[in-house]
């Protein structure tokens, strides 16, 4: 495999893994936009983790996933107090600490960033991302799932079935923050080098914005935008900066004709009615 | 020193103050974060930039600039309110980050990344009040938004669009029932909110002598933290916000070093919305609610 595909393969993979860890909270309601900084706290745990103790960077990045998920947890509790745009400015402001304080914390370089020793291959992380996804098909498929797709749906009737609405929006709040650390651990040990500014809010909103226009009512909404947008740009190559200017572009096309983003029930239902039941056959 | 430091601060977040206004009107009128602010306060500056280095009189640039502001506002309302009647409510937030990174591309591909240097046609000159050195430059832009904002707020109290603005923020539904035309007003939000970013974009790029294509993101970010410390849709309130914002950032940098301050500044926003989940202060234009 060519180098420039293996890069491209990585990116996509990173991406739909980051696709992901917004998607869960947006399917519970809340507009993460601090996903960048839990995957900053992932990709500086396990980089920690292999740099100064020596640990193995697959085992360095599963501990990244769980102290990610136990720091999601933590503030959850406070952040889900909030509501609507409150929550999002929240999780914004929640995103911005973080980077601020890896910024001052001289132990992983501070502000001259963090060489990062041991290194995952691509093929690791493809396996990570189709673990990932195949554990989001899973959960998809379980009472959680259902469950949270009803409290997306409608969360004052999920609530009034007997639904602990808060109990499952904690859950995709920590579950979507544990990914967002796998992602970032990913990142850290591939590319070999982490800097805290790279984990900005823009990253966050660029994070949103694959999974708004992939769609948010199936589980493969996210797949799709984050493969359309890690792949368009390298078939637009040429200027960089046109490139953004044709991914807004479209972005407003796609609000302005398919608000609910391009993969949805209806669609899928379409597409494969000839199959039951009809999630299985995008597969 | 310490008068020195407030006063280094007001010046910055006098800035912050116009940014947060801009913000927290269409908060206040449509409930609506609208993203593409940044885009519009960086498209002002560097517009002001190219057009003084292009030889164009100050005189001339700056109004132009503020037209490019509402014309560029007006653009992102055609484009993303229409669509959010109906659909999901994030859909109007998504499209102006969309319009935010159309608008910085767009910069980048004519002008480039570069940081540009604005050639003034005066000195900066500074006045001295007793130890206390205050820049010109940023006073006239502190009287000039706490001025405009004041034009604001009797625009809202006195006049007919301002009575069906103020209808609009308390329930739009019951609003249209009894004859404001939601249409005809809610332009007026942009073309408002969009004068007021273009203004603080100049008058950032005309006080810091400097422009580039994120010199928005940096400052919006502040700017909705002004907001919500200020309560959204409170445009006094805003006001406040962004000069606290302005003293916690030089405050910050005076005692713990410049690379702290997205802590205190962040930190802080984060602190007020965990104890109180809905911002600091009420709204002035509606009930407040998001």
């Amino acid at each position: 495999m060519s180098g420039y595909l293996e890069g491209v393969l990585v990116l996509l993979a990173i991406n739909v893994v980051l696709a992901y860890a917004a998607f869960l909270p947006i399917v519970a309601g809340q507009l993460n936009l601090g996903v960048a900084g839990f995957m900053a706290t992932g990709a500086y745990v396990s980089a920690y983790l292999t740099n100064a103790h020596g640990w193995l960077p697959v085992p360095a990045a599963l501990a990244a996933t769980v102290l990610t998920a136990a720091l999601g947890l933590v503030v959850a509790f406070p952040i889900l107090r909030t509501r609507g745009i409150y929550l999002a400015l929240a999780t914004f402001a929640f995103g911005q600490v973080v980077v601020a304080i890896i910024l001052n914390l001289n132990v992983v370089g501070g502000a001259s960033g963090y060489p990062v020793r041991a290194y995952i291959g691509f093929p690791v992380i493809a396996v990570a991302a189709v673990l990932v996804f195949v554990a989001i098909y899973c959960l998809f498929h379980t009472r959680f799932g259902i469950s949270v797709t009803a409290v997306s749906d409608d969360e004052l009737v999920a609530d009034q079935m007997g639904l602990s609405v808060r109990w499952l929006q904690t859950a995709a709040f920590t579950i979507g923050s544990a990914v967002a650390g796998l992602a970032g651990a990913l990142h850290a040990h591939h590319f070999s080098y982490i800097e805290a500014q790279y984990f900005n809010v823009l990253l966050s909103i660029y994070i949103v914005l694959y999974v708004l226009l992939g769609g948010t009512q199936t589980i493969y909404g996210p797949l799709l935008g984050a493969a359309v947008f890690t792949l368009l740009p390298e078939v637009l190559r040429g200027s960089a900066q046109w490139r953004y200017v044709i991914f807004a572009g479209l972005i407003l096309a796609l609000m302005t004709w398919r608000p609910q983003g391009v993969v949805t029930r209806s669609l899928l239902r379409r597409l494969f009615e000839w199959r039951r039941p009809p999630a299985e056959a995008a597969t | 020193m310490l008068a020195q430091q407030l006063v280094n601060g007001l010046m910055l977040g006098s800035v912050y103050a116009l940014v947060a206004v801009a913000f927290t009107f269409t908060m206040g009128v449509l409930k609506f974060l609208n993203f593409s602010i940044p885009g519009i306060f960086m498209v002002a500056g560097m517009v002001t930039w190219a057009m003084l280095k292009g030889g164009i009189s100050l005189l001339l640039a700056v109004p132009a600039a503020l037209a490019l502001g509402a014309v560029l506002s007006y653009a992102v309302e055609r484009l993303t309110y229409p669509q959010m009647r109906g659909g999901d409510h994030f859909i109007p937030l998504v499209s102006s980050m969309a319009f935010l990174i159309l608008f910085e591309n767009l910069v980048l591909v004519a002008w480039g990344s570069d940081q540009q240097r604005l050639a003034l046609p005066f000195q900066s000159v500074s006045a001295r009040v007793g130890d206390i050195v205050i820049g010109v430059p940023q006073l006239i832009g502190l009287v000039i938004a706490v001025g405009v904002v004041w034009l604001l707020d009797l625009v809202l109290k006195r006049t007919r669009v301002g009575r069906g603005l103020r209808s609009i923020a308390e329930d739009a539904e019951t609003a249209t029932i009894l004859g404001v035309s939601v249409g005809r007003v809610v332009p007026v939000v942009f073309l408002i909110g969009g004068v007021f970013t273009a203004l603080a974009g100049v008058l950032f790029a005309l006080n810091y002598q400097q422009a580039s294509p994120f010199m928005g993101e940096e400052v919006a970010l502040k700017g909705i933290s002004a907001m919500v410390l200020g309560g959204m849709g409170n445009i006094w309130g805003a006001i406040l916000g962004g000069l606290v914002i302005g003293v916690v950032e030089t405050a910050a940098i005076h005692w713990f070093g410049a690379r702290t301050v997205d802590i205190w500044v962040y930190g802080l926003l984060l602190a007020i919305l965990f104890v109180r989940p809905t911002g600091l202060l009420t709204s002035s234009l509606g009930s407040g609610r998001a």
